[in-house]
């Protein structure tokens, strides 16, 4: 496989959470705002990347049987890493994120790559992967932030856009995130058919 | 009271599922019947009340005492990850009947983040053990309610004549905002 579709493959054919719906609790929990999203988007592409590359590189020597704990273990380092990296340079966005940046550790497309791709490929395209993946990610919880804040308090990225009174606020709370990517999907379905 | 206000809150004002986002992934998968919907929250009612019992003994017992904080996440999950393996192990051996209504559930529970979701949460709020039990137990019930009651919904569904590119999951997401949206009638009961 061509480095360039491998990198590609995470944005649309196999976007983790349009078309292959993994990852689904950060992406309806966190993105009430566009920068949440993005935040917890390239936190989340940090920690594939990092475990893609340690798996890639220590898989010769786990024995089969104790696999998944093993790289439940290595996920859980990285995830540690962000957790406490966040809180010392960026404690507004780790106050917001809140339980969700522990929660990646059970984020089912980090261990998802690490099975189905590191374990299997070198580390440079085990690299590539899991970078293609992440912002695939990043991208699709930044869409979905930006459509909630947007329709919810009429901003985008906190810059107000319409006055605030017009925002519909049930999008910024828990229902408007379930329809918000309901009608996403059903969005890209129905391109997917017609293209 | 305290505890059942902690009850209240837990199945209905602070629903786990559909306020709070956690456990979406089994919500949305194993909740096409609403038999295999009893099934996963019978599951993951016990386990996370034992998960949520060791991994608060973990925390109260070695991470606090020697300052091992920041390994919090790390022992968690492994806590969880081993106490699943052997959950299976000893139901298979004692209670095969169980074994056989919750075995093909128990793998897919360690990567249910409302387990490691409860456990960080029963820390974060300062329970103690008693609270903790109670706090694990309503919230597994009010993950149960909302799963066996949007597979009631979907059974529904499936007799519909839905448009094409809404059918399946984008249909099953509107659906879940609707529940939600009922769900949020709740809230303000209790803080």
């Amino acid at each position: 496989m061509n480095q360039w579709n491998n990198f590609s493959k995470g944005f649309f054919k196999e976007n983790a959470v349009f078309t292959l719906l993994l990852g689904m609790c950060p992406t309806l929990g966190v993105t009430s705002s566009a920068i949440n999203g993005l935040g917890m988007g390239l936190a989340t592409t940090f920690v594939l990347v990092m475990s893609n590359i340690a798996v890639a590189l220590v898989k010769d020597f786990i024995p089969d049987k104790v696999r998944i704990p093993a790289f439940v273990v290595i996920i859980a380092s990285f995830v540690t890493v962000v957790e406490l990296t966040m809180q010392a340079y960026v404690p507004s966005l780790y106050d917001s994120l809140g339980l969700f940046i522990p929660l990646i550790v059970v984020n089912c497309i980090v261990l998802g790559r690490a099975e189905s791709f590191a374990s299997k490929n070198n580390v440079g395209s085990s690299a590539i992967d899991g970078l293609g993946m992440g912002l695939g990610f990043a991208m699709a919880l930044t869409i979905l932030g930006t459509i909630r804040e947007f329709l919810g308090s009429g901003k985008a990225f906190g810059l107000s856009i319409f006055p605030e009174d017009y925002g519909m606020i049930i999008f910024v709370l828990a229902p408007g995130a379930f329809i918000a990517l309901g009608y996403l999907i059903a969005i890209i379905n129905k391109t997917k058919k017609t293209a | 009271m305290e505890y059942i206000l902690i009850i209240i809150s837990a199945i209905f004002v602070n629903n786990i599922v559909l306020s709070q986002f956690l456990g979406i992934c089994p919500f949305l998968g194993v909740s096409k019947k609403i038999s295999t919907g009893m099934g996963m929250a019978g599951a993951v009612t016990f386990v996370m009340v034992v998960a949520t019992i060791f991994t608060y003994l973990v925390q109260k017992l070695l991470l606090a005492p020697f300052e091992l904080g920041y390994l919090q996440t790390i022992s968690f999950i492994l806590v969880i990850a081993a106490l699943v393996q052997m959950v299976e192990i000893i139901l298979k051996k004692v209670s095969p009947p169980l074994y056989q209504a919750l075995g093909v559930f128990l793998p897919l529970i360690t990567t249910n983040c409302t387990i490691l979701g409860v456990a960080i949460m029963t820390i974060q709020k300062d329970f103690n053990l008693v609270e903790a039990v109670v706090f694990a137990a309503s919230t597994a019930i009010g993950f149960g309610l909302a799963v066996v009651t949007f597979a009631g919904i979907r059974e529904q569904l499936d007799l519909l004549d839905i448009p094409k590119g809404m059918r399946g999951t984008p249909i099953a997401l509107i659906v879940a905002g609707l529940l939600a949206m009922a769900f949020m009638g709740f809230a303000g009961i209790v803080k």
